[in-house]
């Protein structure tokens, strides 16, 4: 008797109808949240069982795989996630993000332009932008369907009211193709700006509660303003430790107890790519670290 | 009476095939006008494009009603196929569809027939797959909107000849509205609700 082996990408067949079907209407429906019967998956809410469902869904053997968690190929999540993948689908998987065709990530996008044919699959906890405003749902769809998006400028001016300035830093509210009000999932708002005009396609999937949605490529993604106080985006003063980037997202890390910190690329694919092409910061790793101490 | 002797098969590999032709779709409703191509072997009844059945048996299940046209009803053929097959309800009622076939596009009924989603949820529309004569050869098209880098060219022979001004409906009911996928033999061509016609050409 042959060993119990499961089906190509983990779910049934019948789920992943009920997905693709899903996914077509989120496409045609731009920035709309679309239902769906989200199921249990090997893993717990709040590990991307959302992103991991839309991603077994579209994989096929001929796909390219990567998945980021914090922009980071090599954190528990990003590896678990890629093996879970090699495992029941046997897909080929890398870290480069110019060779992938399905990335799936979780808070960041990668900071190499992406290419059309590629599809981002983000992992979202909480598909609802207004859900911190109006907990009932009945009110939040009846706000959607009537563009009644006052609520959220609202919460923004009393940003500005309370500390002078937009202070939402991520998850920071964008209006998809003029209509819909969506949440970009908990990316950073210096992503925010990626999102427009995008050449590849972005799914959203959220398990727990039970959403997906997506921006078509080349698509109007407007974050939401004021006049008087335009949307920034918002990074450390500082090039990256490592490569040197001065123009990538960075992360803070701290070094030890007595306030010693440095900071270093989010996107771990970027940050080496720069490293191997000769870029170097003041905490490079050998053979850099001696010239960069000259 | 048809025997599952005498049955046109469903797909070769089940998984695979349904999982190729769902990227085709998934591609082509991406990009809007752009035409994609469904590589899949699949069997036929009677008046269905490979593209249509493709389609069929990747989408459609227990929870899809599915609306026949007359030319897709004139045998009982499709609706025995699509029940072997993919088990969806074949239903006299066109606007509970969640798909409609339409095998004569030339007398596709009107469109307020047709399920166009309510503003609360309106992903519970009818998609429309529309079989015509051509996607390559024809009067050209010039579309915009989400998908679309710019414009986008699509040269096809779409029978009825007014499906773009009959489609315009999609601009004022937005969100709700009407998903097209147009098949010719094993191309295919998405219309989503979003798309909008700049021009038409001969």
């Amino acid at each position: 008797m042959n060993a119990p082996t499961y089906n190509f990408a983990y779910l049934d067949e019948q789920t992943k109808r009920m997905i693709r079907r899903a996914i077509l209407k989120a496409i045609a429906i731009p920035g709309y949240q679309v239902p769906f019967a989200s199921r249990e998956m090997p893993m717990p809410y709040g590990w991307g069982t959302g992103g991991v469902q839309v991603t077994a869904a579209i994989l096929g053997p001929d796909d390219v795989l990567k998945v980021i968690d914090q922009g980071s190929d090599d954190t528990t999540n990003a590896i678990s996630i890629r093996k879970f993948f090699g495992k029941t689908a046997g897909v080929a998987t890398t870290t480069s993000t110019t060779d992938a065709t399905v990335i799936q990530t979780r808070h960041r996008i990668p900071e190499a332009s992406l290419h059309a044919g590629q599809v981002l699959v983000y992992q979202v906890p909480i598909p609802e932008p207004l859900r911190f405003l109006e907990p009932r749902e009945t009110e939040t769809r009846r706000m959607h369907a009537l563009a009644e998006y006052g609520l959220m400028h609202v919460k923004l001016y009393e940003d500005i009211a309370r500390f002078g300035h937009i202070a939402t830093a991520y998850a920071y509210p964008v209006k998809v193709n003029a209509r819909y009000v969506m949440d970009p999932s908990p990316t950073p708002k210096f992503d925010n700006p990626k999102l427009d005009n995008c050449a590849a396609l972005q799914l959203f999937g959220a398990g727990r509660e039970k959403r997906i949605y997506a921006i078509p490529p080349y698509t109007t993604v407007v974050s939401l303003d004021f006049e008087d106080h335009p949307f920034t985006r918002y990074r450390f003063n500082a090039p990256c430790a490592l490569c040197g980037a001065d123009n990538s997202y960075l992360d803070e890390i701290v070094t030890d107890d007595k306030g010693g910190r440095m900071f270093v690329c989010s996107d771990t694919d970027f940050c080496e790519q720069r490293q191997a092409a000769g870029h170097h910061g003041t905490e490079s790793a050998a053979p850099h670290k001696e010239k960069a101490h000259v | 009476m048809t025997t599952i002797a005498e049955m046109p098969a469903g797909f070769a590999d089940k998984v695979l095939s349904a999982q190729s032709t769902f990227r085709s779709v998934m591609d082509a409703m991406a990009r809007p006008g752009s035409v994609q191509r469904v590589a899949a072997d699949v069997g036929t009844p009677a008046g269905m494009m490979r593209g249509a059945a493709a389609i069929a048996l990747t989408l459609f299940d227990h929870d899809t009603p599915i609306w026949l046209d007359a030319a897709m009803s004139a045998t009982p053929d499709v609706a025995r196929w699509l029940k072997f097959h993919a088990s969806a309800p074949v239903v006299g009622d066109s606007s509970i569809a969640s798909f409609a076939l339409i095998g004569d596009a030339a007398n596709l009924p009107a469109l307020e027939r047709f399920a166009f989603g309510s503003s609360e949820y309106p992903d519970r529309s009818t998609t429309l797959i529309l079989q015509v004569d051509s996607l390559t050869q024809g009067p050209t098209f010039e579309l915009k909107g989400p998908g679309i880098d710019g414009s986008a060219l699509l040269q096809a022979m779409i029978k009825p000849r007014d499906l773009f001004q009959r489609l315009s409906i999609n601009e004022v009911l937005f969100p709700r509205g009407i998903d097209v996928v147009l098949v010719h033999d094993d191309h295919i061509v998405a219309i989503p609700r979003t798309t909008r016609l700049i021009a038409s050409g001969v």
